[in-house]
């Protein structure tokens, strides 16, 4: 029983455990789910699946479905960001314990119940379920921006700290991590009340499908908004972890922040703008441009980093001992380099769709230009997934070895699959219909390959963890002791602080 | 040793997966008799059916519909008889795509132009020759000997492909007919009965679909079987219950007897809808995946779009 305790203890309120169970559960959905379409529906895969699960799939509820399946995974990743961010920022203990535990029953709940009622018929207790799991989601995420409120004196930089601040010393990291989460918090805002409307004027549809509808409704309009917002603000929370983790500082870190918060700032009022402003699209550069040339910062700064750290055995290293340096550690290389290619296959074509929209992506047929956005956002998604195993990988103790391979077969792999994805979406540029057997075949061949390699090494990095879990003094017990220790120190510091504060305010009195 | 072998095995494997593919217009397939006949058509009585995804009732006045797509004999002797009439000219045409002007050779005549209102993304349609079937591209299924068009044999009664909007729609016209709205399309497609899921008919034939239903992506049928997992066009009437060479159709009508209203080809659909030059198809192709065969799923083009997967049938009222 009490093995069972010090399991639970560290599964559910260690951040490490937090975030395995939650990468677990992700980890699970994507292995039950994706054998429900592309290749797996032509192997018979999804035909079994579905018969073995007992799920029962009507084609016009197709888009619902997805869409519940969007946002249970979508809210177990918004879940590992607030874990990862409130275990790396100062923060009073009862307010990370509070955070994480309502933020963990709201993810849990709304995806056990958003499933249910997704692919196991329509019981609408399920989706009342889901919903109070979102809500609590969304709970945790208010309680969280009042966590990170950045203008507490306690958070404050001291003068000589190297990090981005205000003249008074305010964490501009912190206030970049603050705005996100409001920012976040405003966008989950539009998209329900939107979705209160649903069956009621309003009906579930994919925003791809709508992207040639001249006249859209203002429900479908704050849709898009808040489906493509909540996409970059993970992307921005993210990018802000991965700073963090790298110890992001210095003039780089400057630049960075005041940009990453207007940037996020502009970006979130673009995108919920586009609602009633003809001219939301412009606002949304201006805001990305922002973002991105923070990203920029953090990758030249990581990347500095690691040749520094890696060749300060050598007095004038040349280029290739610069190269090996920055290479040898692939999960913190991985998050500068995902960042980096995410340009070519995401943010590139992006900007070449939008500057050649009319000219070529509208010549098309709906059908394939409907295929370039949505291997874009799966794209975008998939990156941020790899960055997160990265970071995740780090702090779960992946050494030696295991951390090369594991490093190197997701960045390999998943650029693999997304490179291929990117040719098999823009296919269209270069091949007919009638001549396009041969790339379909490549991509497709390509993609399945690199994915299948990801997934197969995330599956053997969850089954160590499993396996870790069965052992009584395994690498859990040292986190969960070490994170215990962190938390008990953390909080003698807090009290002594608190006592002198006291002693202060009674001296004052005393005078 | 175990290296070198893995990565040998390795190799093996995608280069047996990627072998090249056959060209889709460099095929000619046997000839197959459906039995099913291009010239008959099916009257859709007045009424209201469960529109859209969403079953939204919508009424509907009365109009006859063919029962199959029209086939390349077919438009081989519209295009003589039209030739013969003055009514198409051959030659080069100018096509107009999006923000750029291309020449083609092929068949063109003349449309009247679209009213035009200059909203968003919107492209003017103007008056003048438009081409209807380019000549000199592959997937055309007919032949021109500088006098006459014909099908080639093997594809007679596949559904004409390579057909722009205007293509379709001049054919409909020619015989005093029109291409039906998308709302007709679609009644025609799945009828006016609500299942026991509460759902109106996803598919003509019913609510689930089977790899030998319809002709879509990787559905195996026996055109993928000799021309590999893109496939080819089925001929009209393919997907009867028929069993041919070997291969076991099942009976996928319409409600109202129509064939290969999901999958085969993407059929034009005859709205010209304000604020966009836009036209949209229906049904899905040997292409699309099975999601894209459900009845409400549409896709959209420039009429001046042509492919080997996007067909047409008329109506009339």
């Amino acid at each position: 029983m009490q093995a069972l305790k010090q399991r639970w203890n560290y599964l559910f309120s260690s951040t490490k455990g937090l975030a395995l169970v939650a990468i677990a559960m992700i980890s699970l959905v994507t292995a039950i789910w994706g054998m429900l379409s592309g290749p797996m529906v032509e192997w018979g895969v999804r035909d079994v699946v579905v018969r073995l699960f007992g799920m029962v799939l009507i084609q016009a509820e197709r888009e619902g479905r997805i869409i519940m399946l969007y946002h249970t995974i979508a809210m177990t990743v918004v879940a590992v960001e607030v874990y990862f961010i409130t275990g790396m920022l100062p923060m009073k203990k009862h307010q990370q314990t509070t955070i994480n535990a309502t933020i963990t029953i709201g993810y849990l709940t709304a995806m056990i119940f958003g499933l249910l009622f997704g692919y196991f018929g329509h019981n609408f207790v399920f989706h009342g379920l889901f919903l109070v799991g979102q809500s609590l989601v969304f709970f945790g995420g208010i309680l969280f921006a009042a966590a990170l409120w950045p203008w507490n004196k306690e958070y404050l930089l001291p003068p000589e700290s190297p990090k981005a601040k205000t003249k008074k010393g305010v964490d501009l990291e912190r206030v970049a991590f603050f705005v996100m989460a409001v920012a976040t918090l405003l966008s989950a805002t539009f998209g329900a009340v939107t979705g209160s409307y649903w069956g009621n004027g309003h009906e579930t549809f994919l925003g791809e499908d709508l992207i040639r509808v001249p006249h859209k409704t203002a429900l479908q309009k704050a849709i898009i908004g808040h489906l493509h917002i909540m996409l970059t603000l993970i992307a921005v929370a993210l990018t802000l972890i991965v700073g963090n983790w790298m110890k992001f500082k210095g003039i780089y870190h400057k630049i960075a922040m005041p940009m990453m918060i207007i940037g996020t700032i502009v970006i979130t009022a673009g995108a919920l703008s586009v609602v009633w402003l003809p001219w939301a699209h412009t606002t949304i550069y201006v805001g990305s441009v922002l973002v991105m040339f923070a990203a920029l910062m953090y990758v030249i700064y990581s990347w500095d980093v690691l040749i520094k750290e890696g060749t300060t055995d050598i007095d004038k290293p040349n280029f290739f001992q610069k190269m090996t340096a920055l290479l040898r550690d692939p999960l913190k290389f991985g998050a500068g380099w995902q960042m980096v290619f995410m340009n070519f296959t995401v943010s590139g074509v992006g900007i070449f769709m939008a500057v050649k929209l009319d000219e070529i992506f509208r010549v098309w047929p709906h059908r394939d230009e409907r295929i370039t956005l949505t291997g874009h956002w799966h794209i975008l998604s998939g990156i941020i997934a790899t960055i997160i195993l990265f970071y995740y990988a780090d702090i779960a103790g992946m050494k030696g070895k295991a951390r090369k391979w594991f490093g190197w077969i997701v960045i390999i792999m998943s650029d693999l699959a997304f490179g291929a994805v990117t040719v098999f979406s823009m296919k269209r540029l270069f091949v007919t219909e009638i001549e396009q057997q041969n790339v379909v075949n490549w991509t497709m061949l390509l993609t399945d390959i690199g994915l299948a390699a990801v997934l197969v090494a995330l599956a053997v990095f969850m089954l160590w963890r499993l396996y870790d879990l069965f052992l009584a003094n395994g690498r859990w017990a040292d986190e969960l002791k070490t994170e215990r220790r962190l938390r008990a120190e953390e909080e003698i510091a807090e009290s002594k602080r608190k006592l002198e504060e006291l002693e202060a305010a009674l001296e004052e009195e005393l005078k | 040793m175990k290296r070198a072998l893995f990565t040998i095995m390795t190799l093996i494997v995608l280069v047996s997966a990627c072998a090249p593919a056959p060209n889709v217009g460099a095929i000619t397939p046997p000839y197959i008799e459906t039995g099913i006949d291009p010239d008959s058509w099916v009257t859709v009585p007045t009424g209201e059916f469960p529109y859209g995804q969403h079953d939204h009732m919508t009424p509907v006045d009365e109009y006859q519909i063919m029962v199959t797509n029209v086939t390349n004999e077919q438009y081989a002797s519209f295009l003589n008889k039209a030739l013969a009439a003055g009514e198409i000219r051959i030659g080069e045409v100018e096509v107009e795509a999006g923000e750029s002007v291309h020449i083609a050779d092929g068949v063109a005549g003349y449309y009247p132009g679209d009213e035009f209102h200059g909203y968003k993304h919107e492209e003017e349609i103007k008056a003048g020759d438009k081409l209807y079937v380019p000549l000199d591209e592959d997937g055309l299924r007919l032949t021109y000997n500088g006098q006459s068009f014909a099908a080639i044999p093997a594809y007679a009664n596949h559904p004409m492909t390579m057909v722009s909007w205007f293509g379709a729609s001049a054919y409909c016209e020619f015989y005093g007919l029109r291409l039906p709205s998308e709302v007709e399309w679609e009644k025609a497609a799945r009828g006016t009965e609500i299942g026991e899921d509460g759902y109106a008919l996803p598919f003509p034939w019913g609510t689930e679909i089977e790899a030998n239903n319809a002709n879509f992506y990787s559905s195996f049928d026996l055109f993928e079987k000799m021309f590999g997992k893109l496939g080819n066009t089925t001929p009209v009437g393919f997907y009867n219950g028929k069993t041919y060479e070997g291969y076991e159709t099942q009976d996928s009508d319409s409600p109202y007897g129509l064939y290969d209203m999901a999958g085969n080809v993407w059929q034009w659909t005859g709205d010209v809808y304000e604020d966009q030059h836009y036209r949209y198809l229906r049904g899905g192709s040997f292409y699309s995946y099975e999601v894209d065969l459900r009845v409400w799923k549409n896709n959209s083009a420039s009429p001046t779009y042509y492919s080997a997967a996007a067909g047409f049938r008329c109506a009339q009222d």
